[in-house]
């Protein structure tokens, strides 16, 4: 026929498996190439350019939200702008965006009835998880990453940058505020992560990819809610969300890394926790999708 | 053909599920030589999905083992699963990616392909389902048909030594069947074995060299086609205005449910010559204004297999 004709029927040769991060790059371009995420993407950098232009035009009294209060100290360093803009994201945007995400993982797959055509392919069922997961986690770095880069760069247009006073009142140079700002994404990022193992699990519940988003950003505005009664003091510990906003001790001097070092350990428990139970609800399920 | 031995595709005993209390499929006993096009008939509900998810590793058996291209299931799927297409349940795709997007997605997933030759076998296959000049649109925007072809594509994507596909023609105008059903069978010419699920009879005749019938969820039946034309009892059909003679003739030859109709008669041809029939017949004055042996359809076999008719199983 043509010069496209390649062989249909195999000779019987036992095919070679290779390691390769194809699947890996398939899962970041569905991500990231879909409209729906795009949008999403753009409301997370909406909001350090909202909180920016808001301080530029008018020049409020420091207000006080849950975490440490970057907005007095705006106007002074652009790069307050990128911390800002973390602090208030973290209360929905960023945990609705992984939520949407991890949501996704299995039940998207399931709802569009692709599970069973990945399965047949084949696709090992733990390797679907790993990098789906793996997808998730780049997700949660990349979602932070950009909602710090839009800040800097929209505070950096329009307060300028430059060495910035710390929580602990010494001034560091910018190089090395940049180098604590990343730390800081890093460190949401990690907690984020966590979320989106949860998430997975969840996912892997359900053919109904909404239904999970919605479970999972229950889940964490209820650890929230725990988070702020003083009466579970006892119970706070072992909530995600509890430790998120503990970022702010990367912005001491020395930094205080027993908060941090906690928040992590929570994290890398709740990763833990369920991605066995996506792995063990997953393995063996029967996929009638 | 192969190292691995087997010289059935498919192999199964006993396989079983149950979900619940109901058992959808009752420890049937696949055989699907290589080579063969494979019709696995049945109304729907009969099982044949489930049967197919169960081979494909999809849902785990209730009971019963299973092999495919010689290796056992599943624990073999990550050998044997890439050298079979497989069409489950009609297509499904991600509505946003482009048919060849969606068939790249899928390339990339399998650690067998060789990602250097992907856009040629995704091309080839898009072509070869007659789906190149539609590659770039979005799979929303595609037509049932259109659909269809591509998850056909899918299947064809890599070299297969087996095709595992369920209602292959749904949606198909006449001549996509047309086409699809002539793709099958060339894929069967040059080597292939297809295990081809469907409940339309003509399918089978047009197509298929052995057939397997469900029926509320048993396997009842599964021969070569031919073989089960040629277990079919043909019946003689005696055109005359004296049937009851005619009959009574039929029966003095040893013929078995010998019946009366208006102007004919019938009977079992069994053990005997036709031309002796129409000699008989002739001998002792009947007058013969037609004499024919029937073959029955396949339809009439199948209900004398389920005693029912090619309605949808409870």
């Amino acid at each position: 026929m043509s010069a496209v004709d390649a062989p249909m029927v195999a000779a019987g040769a036992r095919p070679a498996r290779r390691a390769s991060t194809r699947f890996l790059r398939s899962e970041l371009r569905l991500i990231f190439g879909r409209r729906r995420n795009q949008a999403g993407m753009l409301v997370l950098a909406a909001v350090p350019i909202i909180i920016a232009v808001a301080m530029k035009v008018s020049n409020p009294p420091a207000g006080q939200s849950g975490g440490p209060d970057f907005f007095s100290q705006i106007t002074s360093n652009g790069l307050f702008v990128a911390l800002a803009a973390l602090t208030v994201e973290l209360g929905l945007f960023l945990p609705l965006a992984v939520a949407a995400i991890s949501g996704d993982t299995i039940a998207g797959e399931a709802n569009l009835g692709t599970l069973r055509y990945l399965l047949a392919v084949p696709v090992n069922r733990t390797r679907m998880l790993a990098v789906k997961y793996a997808a998730v986690v780049i997700f949660a770095f990349a979602a932070t990453a950009w909602v710090a880069l839009v800040g800097v760069l929209i505070g950096a247009a329009l307060f300028g940058l430059g060495p910035a006073t710390l929580l602990s009142g010494t001034q560091i140079g910018l190089g090395a505020a940049l180098v604590r700002l990343a730390a800081i994404c890093a460190y949401l990022a990690v907690g984020l992560a966590a979320l989106g193992a949860i998430g997975m699990f969840v996912s892997t519940l359900t053919e109904q990819p909404i239904g999970a988003t919605i479970a999972i950003v229950i889940v964490n505005v209820a650890s929230f809610i725990l988070d702020s009664i003083p009466q579970l003091d006892w119970l706070h510990p072992y909530l995600l969300a509890h430790w998120w906003l503990v970022f702010g001790d990367l912005l001491r001097q020395p930094v205080a890394l027993d908060g941090i070092r906690q928040g992590l350990l929570c994290a890398a428990a709740y990763v833990v926790i369920f991605w066995t139970a996506a792995w063990a609800r997953f393995g063996n399920r029967d996929v009638t999708s | 053909m192969t190292a691995s031995g087997s010289d059935h595709a498919v192999e199964s005993s006993g396989l079983t599920k149950r979900f619940g209390r109901q058992v959808a499929v009752d420890a049937i006993d696949l055989a699907v030589p290589r080579g063969s096009v494979y019709g696995f008939l049945g109304p729907n509900g009969s099982g044949k999905t489930t049967t197919i998810r169960m081979l494909l590793g999809l849902i785990r058996p209730t009971a019963g083992r299973h092999q495919l291209l010689g290796s056992p299931m599943p624990g073999g799927a990550a050998l044997v699963l890439p050298r079979v297409g497989a069409l489950v349940e009609g297509p499904a795709f991600h509505p946003y990616l482009s048919g060849r997007d969606n068939l790249r997605r899928l390339d990339a997933v399998d650690r067998t392909a060789n990602p250097a030759t992907t856009d040629v076998r995704v091309a080839a296959a898009l072509e070869r389902v007659g789906l190149l000049a539609a590659a770039g649109k979005r799979y929303r925007a595609y037509s049932l048909g259109m659909r269809q072809r591509l998850a056909l594509a899918a299947a064809l994507l890599s070299p297969r030594e087996l095709l595992v596909l369920d209602e292959p023609t749904n949606g198909l105008d006449p001549q996509g069947t047309r086409e699809v059903r002539a793709l099958i069978t060339a894929v069967a010419a040059e080597g292939a074995t297809v295990l081809l699920s469907t409940h339309l009879l003509s399918e089978v005749e047009q197509i298929c060299s052995h057939v397997g019938v469900m029926h509320r969820g048993r396997l009842v039946a599964q021969k070569p086609l031919a073989q089960l034309r040629a277990d079919a009892a043909p019946r003689v059909r005696v055109d005359t205005d004296r049937p009851t003679d005619a009959a009574r003739v039929l029966r003095e030859l040893g013929l078995a449910e010998v019946s009366v109709a208006d102007r004919a008669a019938f009977g079992l041809l069994g053990p005997q010559a036709p031309e002796k029939v129409v000699a008989a017949l002739v001998y002792d004055g009947v007058p013969v204004r037609g004499f024919g042996v029937v073959a029955p359809d396949l339809e009439e076999l199948f209900v004398s297999l389920t005693g029912e008719g090619f309605d949808v199983s409870g």
